[in-house]
């Protein structure tokens, strides 16, 4: 099962370190980002494996959340399934 | 493989465009719960909802944190209740609307429905005790919804039941004045009621149903509007198909949560409602989906066809998309709750005449109307029983929730807040159809061959 984690903000140094340590911490596997800096706004959709969490997604959810607030970012966390169900029959 | 765009579009249907997931229903079958001594019948029905609806809320919750999408309402809808409280008298019954009360507070529901009647034919000895306590009920409690099922098609129309009705609601009305007459805003008068709607305030788990089971109304009138929006001067063939595929993926997303909420807590699903049922927040309106196809305002001239092309396209995209459809399934146009249509009876484009011909062709019927609240008894039956035979000759369901506000008239406005939202007061007809109420008996049931 993957995950889709989209961070959105204003730029600065280490955001995607941040991010990955927190994925790190929790077991989750990145495997695929995408990430562009238009001025000054930072935009990432970041794709992690995560069979092998080491907390409930829900928490996961909520901790990345948090994180976003600490960062000044907005860090939103959903599970791939919704994306699959509405883009492919 | 996951697209970078597809991700964007969902990501921008649910933060900009308000796609949620409107509600989460738990049918609860209260057979089991029969009993002649009422307050063990209370007791019984309590233990049942509190026992089966215990995870409800919080599985909504899960859900919803596990997919990033916002599920607004848990509710829960039970066995009519003039069904199981046969045994008892009408003070029996209003104990039970408390049972039902006590057992929402405790779940955490924001609404449960299923304080019914089904009288489309006649009314047993426990529906008059039912429907005689309705307006205590309602003022006395304010989750627990009801709704009366007056005309089926194969029936015909119980105009004694609507005659009834049209006092009930007036009593509502009064015995509420000091809130804007929000009882009535609970209480809806049908016909051809489905039995597994999950919307409210109509919602009730019927006699077909199984013990227990998960419904789910999906919402999204924001992203039909913003899509038709995008897609610019195109023709209405091709607006026909957008709005499809839009729908689809909408219920895609209540799909993937019904199945979900039923795996967890272990209940059957039941449907997937395909409504577009707006709420009064900016952009989430069904007027705006049609002013967005070209109207000038909702209620011109066109309205209706733009409305019935609507449906129709909602309907085709969303069947689909799920593996049962049920409830309602169309397009809602409750005028309180849509701030496109507050706006068209505002500026004088929206009538009752244009909402009842509306409803020809979409969802349910006339919603969330307030109307003066000097209006007499006899010409809510009137509004009723027009709305009704719309519903009896077209095979479809309508219905009627409407709210003659008390101490208020035409230019004022009544204000429930939350979803109910807000509705200015429109005029009615001042004729009396007092004699043609009053006759009462059935309006015997149409021919469906000759059709014309």
């Amino acid at each position: 099962m993957k995950a889709v984690i989209t961070v959105t903000g204003k730029d600065s140094v280490g955001i995607i370190a941040k991010v990955a340590s927190a994925c790190a911490a929790y077991d989750a596997n990145i495997l695929d980002i995408s990430q562009s800096v238009m001025k000054e706004y930072f935009a990432m959709i970041m794709l992690a494996d995560i069979d092998r969490l080491n907390v409930d997604f829900t928490e996961f959810v909520d901790k990345l959340a948090a994180l976003g607030r600490e960062q000044g970012l907005d860090i939103h966390t959903m599970h791939e399934d919704i994306f699959q169900a509405m883009h492919h029959v | 493989m996951l697209e970078t765009k597809d991700i964007l579009e969902t990501i921008q249907m649910i933060r900009q465009e308000n796609l949620d997931i409107r509600t989460i229903t738990m049918g609860i079958s209260l057979y089991d719960c029969v009993s002649d001594d009422e307050d063990r019948l209370c007791q019984k029905i309590y233990d049942k909802i509190t026992k089966k609806a215990e995870h409800l809320v919080q599985t909504g919750c899960d859900i919803e944190k596990k997919y990033g999408v916002p599920i607004v309402n848990k509710r829960v809808s039970v066995t009519p209740i003039s069904l199981v409280a046969g045994g008892v008298s009408a003070e029996g019954c209003l104990k039970v609307a408390h049972a039902l009360q006590r057992a929402a507070d405790t779940v955490g529901v924001n609404f449960i429905g299923g304080f019914s009647a089904l009288v489309h034919k006649g009314l047993t000895d426990s529906d008059r005790n039912l429907i005689s306590v309705i307006p205590q009920a309602l003022a006395e409690t304010s989750l627990v919804c009801s709704s009366v099922n007056v005309a089926t098609t194969k029936a015909g129309i119980n105009m004694d039941a609507i005659r009834l009705m049209g006092h009930t609601i007036k009593e509502t009305a009064a015995l509420t004045a000091d809130r804007d007459s929000i009882g009535c805003a609970k209480l809806v008068v049908f016909a051809n009621v489905p039995e597994d709607n999950p919307f409210m305030a109509g919602a009730f788990h019927g006699v077909g149903e199984p013990e227990t089971v998960i419904n789910v109304g999906v919402s999204g009138p924001g992203v039909v509007s913003s899509a038709i929006e995008r897609a610019g001067d195109c023709d209405l063939s091709e607006l026909a198909e957008l709005i499809k595929k839009t729908a689809f993926k909408i219920t895609r997303v209540g799909q993937l949560v019904a199945n979900e909420a039923a795996r967890k807590l272990g209940v059957p699903f039941g449907i997937v409602d395909l409504s577009l049922a707006p709420t009064p927040a900016i952009g989430d309106s069904v007027a705006l989906i049609l002013e967005d196809m070209g109207l000038e305002s909702c209620g011109a001239h066109g309205t209706t066809a733009a409305l019935a092309m609507l449906n129709d396209a909602v309907k085709k995209g969303g069947v689909m998309a799920s593996g049962h459809v049920g409830g309602l399934s169309g397009a809602f146009i409750p005028v309180s709750e849509d701030a496109g249509m507050i706006a068209a009876v505002e500026r004088g484009a929206l009538s009752i005449e244009k909402l009842e011909a509306m409803t020809a062709v979409c969802s349910v019927g006339l919603d969330m109307i307030a109307v003066p609240g000097d209006t007499p008894e006899d010409v809510i039956c009137g509004v009723i029983a027009d709305e009704i035979s719309i519903g009896v000759a077209n095979t479809k369901t309508t219905a009627v929730r409407v709210i003659p506000a008390v101490g208020k008239t035409v230019g004022d406005s009544v204000d429930f807040g939350g979803l109910l939202g807000r509705a200015p007061i429109l005029p009615l007809r001042p004729w009396s159809p007092s004699r043609f109420i009053s006759r009462g008996g059935r309006i015997p049931a149409p021919i469906h061959s000759l059709k014309n």
